[in-house]
């Protein structure tokens, strides 16, 4: 990292010796990290979109060679073609990877460590060990999916979702070891959640800085402590389930198998833990919306009890609206009632929230930075997939659209929208982890060109869905009635590919700004919270002196104060500010 | 976006659309809303020389409103689901005609009753990816599948299904017009689910008296 680093860590760093390797591979400070799961997560990101981009490239033109992949060997691919078992891998990987291996070590890994002990004044993790073995496990996770891709019979292709009895053995599929591997990769990703959602709780129950209530603490900060308990509570049902499913396929347990088994146990299992999995991915971003939103409105957050309890709420609803996802599987058709019922009413902690974002911005005094241009984003897209949600939220309309592109534009209007709370996570602690600056102006041309096409990709999947196109087929010219598509699915293709493109400016300015933008000083965006009472970047312990906080973070534009910003730990009537 | 709906030929279909058609106002016009808000916002509220954002915690009597409508519209379309719901997927009215599918990797087999008009007997006709159904009556499908998930779609009677291995899964549907019908696979099944293709031929009285004396002689 910076000299900034070095030297600090230098001065602090009597107790560690400052090794390369216990400095940045096996290193126990929570903010190193931090980095290196965002570094794995971004890495993973690229990977995840080459998939997608492959995905769309046979969407539009079927079954021709895709070009510069001629060199790919039989059977993953004929001559540049895909074949459709291929075809199956590439969204199932693409999936797995983007959700597992992109978005929760980004925001849960790599946010989540980066922030909590600094955002409560706290000098590291409760335990730092257990820390960096939770980032290790993780990496051993992320070898173990992509060494799947390289095994015979090539990697998963039976959906993220992994529905048996068609994942139960491996004559179904033709994928033996492939599926295996995705199977032990998540079954020890679950270990490395575990060990970090532990050492969250722990953290934040325990280590907050003397004045640090609960109340006191900033939505992202909440937002991670619900994630941390969701995560320790659906993760080992996960586990279970994945390790039942690894007995049927090697031992023939049957345990998902019509044969001394049910079919459906698999899905319930999943989805008890997948719907609070949606959770664990979103709250993060929705947390990080809410600081970014404050902070750059000048504003204090709109409601701030209601968006801590609506959080709590959504955490609870989660655990009991699973069977959405099952209307059509079999599930006794009067589950499906009262599943669309809990479903309806968990959108309205969403719907609060984001009214309260808008309550945020009414009356602000707005800085267009980049932060705030992709939490505009992020909110912008969740409204959207929240309001496609509730289609499917009611039972006789998801008959109809269920499993169709209408779910697909829905979670990405969800799930990949996240990225833009990602991004503006990123922009806004950039200075914070990495001691520098980025360009506002690349930032902005990133903004727009990932915004105009995200949209320009996802909304018109939306239409594919109404006209009945369903998800997860190869070559849609297969049925007559789709042939009317045709056009569209070449739109939605080349914006994808502009998608992709966009994101060449984040990465030349992500890399330039790493190594020569501007140094940052301690608080570049005139914010409340205590992360930027501490250097940037901050040394090994964080804080010179331990921090005492005062009040909750969002008092902007407070009357009676010189500065529309009023940090945490600054006492009132001391020389900075006028006081009364 | 209503226009990309496949045209819908069941008794119950209309139902399905008019919610559809429902929901898409009402989330149209919160998507309207929202936007023009935030919008708005973003532009009245702008950083300007001389101006401080107003200081405010929030506003309860707001934030109830916004609890409360919402809520009140949400609990409304389910109570408005229900007995739609309830008429297609739970209370089947008595079969008319009834037929076998079986989602085997990657076709469906079709089993139609023969002339005694009963499954299970010498006189079944099987036939690989063609439901042959009578117009107007209300036809009863036992859905099975003999390896892994399948889902039977038929995108113009609104109807979809999975089928599951070791289930016996009754479908049923009432077809107002007649024609063909693509019948697609809807839940991923391997390798061949893109392909995987059946049609619905739905007859008039007389074609259909025709389609059981040509397959009187199948067993
Ligand atoms: C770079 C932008 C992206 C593009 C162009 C893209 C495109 C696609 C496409 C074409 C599919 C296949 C749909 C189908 O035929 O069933 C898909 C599936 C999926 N994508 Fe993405 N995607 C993108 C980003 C993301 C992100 C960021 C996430 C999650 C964080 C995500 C999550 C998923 C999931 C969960 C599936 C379902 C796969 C399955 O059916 O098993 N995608 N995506
Ligand atoms: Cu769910
Ligand atoms: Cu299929």
């Amino acid at each position: 990292m910076s000299e900034a680093a070095a030297s600090a860590h230098a001065d602090h760093g009597a107790h560690e010796p400052a090794g390369f390797w216990s400095h940045y591979v096996f290193s126990t400070d929570h903010k190193m990290i931090g980095r290196q799961f965002l570094f794995l997560g971004l890495f993973m990101l690229i990977i995840g979109g080459i998939l997608a981009m492959l995905i769309r490239w046979q969407l539009a033109w079927p079954e021709t060679e895709v070009p510069g992949l001629g060199w790919v060997p039989e059977p993953t691919m004929y001559e540049g073609i895909i074949p459709p078992s291929t075809y199956n891998m590439l969204f199932t990987m693409h999936a797995t990877i983007m959700i597992f291996f992109v978005v929760m070590p980004i925001m849960v890994g790599g946010f989540g460590n980066f922030l909590i002990p600094i955002m409560i004044g706290a000098k590291d993790m409760a335990f730092p060990l257990l820390n960096m073995l939770s980032f290790w496990v993780g990496a051993v996770a992320g070898v173990l999916m992509i060494a799947s891709f390289f095994v015979v019979g090539g990697a998963a292709s039976g959906g993220w979702t992994s529905y048996t009895p068609l994942t139960g053995a491996a004559v179904y599929t033709g994928v033996n070891w492939g599926i295996n591997l995705w199977v032990l990769s998540l079954f020890v990703l679950a270990f490395s959640s575990l060990m970090g959602s532990i050492n969250y709780i722990t953290t934040l129950i325990n280590m907050r800085a003397p004045g640090m209530t609960y109340f006191r603490l900033p939505l992202s900060i909440w937002s991670l402590f619900i994630t941390a308990i969701l995560l320790l509570l659906a993760l080992p049902v996960l586990t279970a389930a994945l390790g039942m499913l690894f007995f049927d396929r090697v031992f023939a347990t049957n345990f998902f198998l019509p044969a001394g088994g049910m079919p459906l146990l698999w899905q319930h299992l999943f989805w008890f833990f997948g719907h609070p999995e949606v959770y664990i991915l979103v709250l993060p971003a929705m947390g990080v919306t809410s600081d970014v939103l404050s902070v750059f409105s000048r504003k204090p957050i709109f409601g701030y009890r209601a968006m801590a309890y609506s959080m709590i709420a959504l955490a609870f609803l989660s655990w009991i609206v699973w069977g959405h996802h099952m209307f059509v599987s079999g599930m006794n058709p009067l589950l499906g009632t009262a599943f669309m019922l809990t479903t309806m009413v968990i959108a309205v902690p969403s719907a609060i929230k984001t009214f309260n974002w808008l309550g945020t911005l009414w009356g602000g005094s707005i800085r267009f930075t980049v932060p705030l241009l992709f939490a505009i984003g992020f909110v912008s897209n969740f409204v959207i997939g929240g309001l496609s949600g509730i289609f499917m939220a009611s039972t006789p309309v998801d008959i109809f659209i269920h499993d169709t592109y209408f779910i697909v534009a829905h979670f990405h209007y969800v799930v990949a929208g996240i990225i833009f709370a990602m991004f503006a996570a990123i922009y806004f602690w950039f200075p914070k982890m990495f001691g520098r600056m980025t360009s506002h102006t690349w930032g902005v041309v990133h903004f727009i060109g990932t915004y105009v096409f995200f949209n320009l990709t996802f909304f018109p999947m939306h239409f594919l869905g109404v006209g009945g196109h369903m998800r997860r087929i190869y070559n849609p010219m297969q049925y007559e009635y789709l042939e009317q598509f045709g056009d569209m699915n070449v739109f939605i293709t080349i914006s994808a590919f502009c998608l992709g493109l966009s994101q060449i400016p984040f990465v030349v300015n992500f890399i330039w700004s790493l190594f020569a933008g501007e140094k940052a000083p301690e608080n570049p965006w005139e914010a409340n919270t205590l992360e930027w009472s501490a250097p940037s970047p901050p040394p090994h312990g964080n804080f010179a002196t331990q921090p005492q906080v005062y009040r909750g973070p969002y008092e902007y534009s407070v009357p009676g104060v010189e500065e529309d910003w009023l940090p945490q730990d600054r006492p009132l009537g001391a020389a900075a500010a006028t006081g009364h | 976006m209503m226009s990309w709906l496949p045209e819908n030929v069941s008794t119950y279909g209309g139902q399905i659309d008019y919610l559809f058609y429902l929901i898409y106002y009402i989330t149209a016009a919160a998507l309207i809303l929202v936007t023009v808000l935030m919008v708005a916002f973003l532009i009245m509220y702008r950083q300007r020389e001389g101006r401080k954002a107003v200081y405010s915690h929030g506003n309860t009597a707001l934030e109830v409103t916004w609890t409360v409508v919402p809520a009140v519209i949400l609990i409304m379309l389910s109570f408005m689901s229900i007995s739609t719901w309830g008429e297609i997927k739970i209370y089947a009215p008595p079969a008319e005609y009834e037929v076998r599918v079986v989602g085997k990797q990657f076709n469906w087999d079709v089993f139609h009753p023969g002339p005694d008009g009963k499954l299970d007997t010498e006189d079944d006709i099987k036939i690989e990816n063609e439901v042959h159904v009578p117009v107007d009556k209300v036809v009863h499908v036992q859905l099975q599948a003999s390896d892994v998930i399948h889902s039977f779609f038929v995108p113009s009677f609104r109807v979809k299904q999975d089928a599951v291995p070791g289930r016996d899964i009754l479908v049923w549907f009432e077809v107002t017009k007649p024609g063909q019908y693509e019948l697609p696979c809807a839940e991923l099944c391997g390798f061949g689910h893109s392909g995987m293709l059946g049609w619905v031929f739905v007859h008039t009285p007389e074609d259909f008296e025709k389609f059981l004396k040509e397959n009187q002689d199948q067993g």
